[in-house]
């Protein structure tokens, strides 16, 4: 077991090398411009000749390529990275994002994941019968829905100053500052970002659920005088809920990475995606590439738990 | 003979499907007595599965359709509640099947899953269970059982994968073991050890066997009784010695036929039966077995019964042939010389 974490670790560290050779790729070596083009982006719209020729030397832009990506290592590792727009530091804005963000993720994953496991189950125990049909609509439905029409429509029939005063409207609050208020605030932007992942969820796992039935093991299971209960919770869902694994952990781990954009801007969350969605909007470069690097190396260092997890789940794959 | 447990009679289980109803098995009839070894032959769609699956219980469903009874130490298991099955399966009656390969769950361990079994039906704390486990790993031939009951399925070889099924089977000492052709998924030296297994182990157990199989060369060891199958029917029934010795059904030569014979010239090819079995949604009146018989003649378009032809009053087989015209044509038939003699 311990080759095998070491063996992963070494796969993701050399993962996340290659993550950031493509960001130093796509924002500083291809993007062109003339002569001083990626100075002028990384210094922003509202720059003086003086800033990009600061910036320019700052960031080694009259230095051979490696003493460029030298430096940006440099700034992204030492959390020296700035945003000349705003003036602040990349790496504080994102820490003050993490809150709200993991807040919202992890709310967010254990509600799809538990209805998402409700769901599949329901719909492939009634197979064929009204209550799938209805459930399999309400699903595609739910994954038609695109996340910033939803959250608008919560916002407008069930938060403050909408049609129904139900829930808060927007904005963010730290659970150590008001446990109640911070659960009142995220209700609805839990329930949004959720209702994609629970449709898609489920339909994975219902058709986990129907092929796993139909293996020879379960009807050993059942030839052994198992009660019906205990083969659907010991022996087909064990199995079926292995991909679903792999699903939850790349899903929860890219929204966890700021993937929760859509969600975090339209409830004004101020987490780590809404901060994301400005720096796009300002074509404020610096932050964009933080984010995408440490979004990156969140995904991976997600993957590597779970393959754990998952060597864990099926003795197949666990090295031996 | 033994104490009688098993009394099957008149079984039809028909399935309902969108194309029409199959007729899967149709008046199957047999006895099993404690001691007994039972052979059921017959090829792919002859129903023989579904015989074996029926008695655990493993063929109910919405679409299914039973008729006459499987009567099992004085209760009607057809006529029991899902409920009340679950006490019957594993602990009275238990089953290994085909393809060991699949049958045991991936991601659990050898010796779990046997636990697992015993304590569906007997209240013994888990440590008790695991020292019986190993107990029939060793009585199943699997070395070092103590270490290898932690392992995984995918740890074990296909005939050693074979004997912890057997071993789950029978972890509960049931009075019927029934095996659906147990050595189909493995290669001809296991083939022989997994027979001589189940064999040895009927005895210790003093259970009754019914194995099911599509090679009479499997049965021919260890059957006391044979039953042949084709297309959801019997066609012949006899004792081992008497069915191949003295076989009346010319699909049974068919299949005595297609087993390929060391002693003797060596045939061009190897002997096969033509043609295919009929479709069990729509069959055609009259003998099932007519278009594939080198001998069907005007009255097989009549369905005969099965009855005795024969001095062995438990012969039985369902053709309407001379028994004398048979004996004369058997042979010829069995070497694969018909189809070029006619």
């Amino acid at each position: 077991m311990l080759a095998f974490l070491v063996r992963r670790t070494i796969g993701a560290l050399l993962v996340c090398a290659a993550v950031t050779f493509i960001v130093f790729l796509i924002f500083i070596v291809v993007p062109g411009g003339g002569p001083h083009g990626t100075a002028e982006r990384i210094a922003g719209k509202n720059a003086t000749t003086q800033n990009v020729i600061n910036i320019e030397h700052e960031w080694g832009f009259d230095r051979p390529f490696y003493i460029q990506y030298w430096r940006l290592m440099n700034k992204m590792f030492n959390g020296t990275l700035v945003s000349y727009t705003s003036q602040q530091n990349v790496l504080s804005q994102i820490v003050d994002g993490i809150p709200a963000t993991f807040s919202l993720t992890i709310g967010a994953g254990l509600i799809w994941l538990f209805f998402g496991i409700v769901v599949g189950v329901i719909s492939a125990l009634t197979a064929g019968r009204l209550s799938d049909r209805i459930i399999t609509v309400l699903a595609l439905i739910g994954i038609s829905m695109p996340v910033f029409w939803l959250g608008l429509v919560a916002r407008y029939y069930l938060a403050e100053g909408g049609l129904m005063t139900f829930f808060p409207d927007g904005e963010y609050v730290p659970l150590t500052q008001n446990p109640a208020s911070w659960f009142a605030h995220l209700i609805l932007p839990w329930l949004v970002l959720a209702v994609l992942f629970i449709g898609f969820y489920g339909r994975v796992l219902r058709g986990n659920i129907l092929d796993t039935v139909n293996e020879d093991f379960v009807r050993t299971a059942k030839a052994k005088g198992l009660t019906p209960r205990r083969i659907l919770l010991k022996h087909v869902l064990r199995t079926s809920l292995i991909p679903i694994v792999t699903l939850f952990g790349l899903d929860f781990a890219s929204v966890l990475g700021g993937g929760a954009i859509l969600t975090e801007t339209v409830f004004d969350l101020h987490g780590v995606g809404e901060y994301a969605a400005q720096s796009i909007g300002n074509f404020d470069l610096p932050p964009i590439m933080g984010v995408t690097m440490y979004g990156a190396f969140f995904i991976v260092g997600f993957s590597v738990l779970v393959d754990l997890f998952y060597a864990y789940l099926d003795p197949r794959i666990r090295p031996t | 003979m033994g104490e009688r447990l098993l009394e099957v009679d008149d079984l039809s289980v028909h399935f309902a499907t969108e194309d029409g109803v199959v007729r899967a098995v149709d008046g199957v009839s047999f006895e099993l007595a404690r001691g007994d070894v039972l052979g059921i032959v017959g090829e792919s769609g002859s129903g023989k599965s579904v015989t074996a699956m029926t008695l655990m219980g493993l063929t109910r469903g919405v679409n299914s359709i039973f008729g006459g009874r499987i009567v099992y130490k004085g209760k009607d298991l057809l006529n029991i509640s899902e409920r009340e099955f679950q006490d019957y399966r594993g602990a009275e009656i238990g089953m290994i099947f085909q393809d060991p390969m699949t049958s045991l769950n991936p991601v659990y361990r050898i010796g779990d899953q046997i636990v697992e079994a015993i304590r569906t039906h007997d209240s013994v704390d888990r440590r008790t269970a695991r020292k019986r486990a190993v107990e029939l790993l060793r009585q199943v031939g699997i070395p070092n059982p103590e270490t290898r009951v932690d392992d995984y399925p995918h740890q074990f070889s296909g005939g050693m994968r074979q004997r912890a099924m057997i071993a789950m089977a029978l972890s509960c000492s049931p009075d019927i073991l029934i095996a659906d052709e147990p050595t189909t998924a493995l290669d001809v030296t296991i083939q022989a050890q997994i027979i001589e297994l189940i064999s040895r182990l009927k005895d210790d157990f003093n259970s009754a066997v019914i194995l099911i199989t599509h090679d009479l060369g499997v049965v021919a060891d260890i059957a006391d009784e044979i039953l042949v199958m084709y297309a959801g029917r019997v066609v012949e029934q006899a004792a081992k010695r008497e069915l191949f010795y003295n076989p009346q059904h010319p699909y049974t030569w068919g299949l005595l036929g297609s087993i390929p014979r060391l002693d003797g010239p060596r045939p061009e090819r190897l002997h096969s039966i033509k043609g295919s079995p009929p479709s069990l949604i729509n069959a055609p009146a009259g003998c099932k077995f007519r278009a594939r018989c080198p001998h069907a003649f005007g009255k097989c378009t009549e369905e005969p019964r099965l009855e005795n032809h024969v001095e062995a009053a438990d012969h039985l087989d369902r053709c309407w042939l001379d028994v004398d015209y048979k004996r004369a044509q058997r042979d010829l038939t069995i070497s694969g010389g018909h189809t070029e003699a006619a």
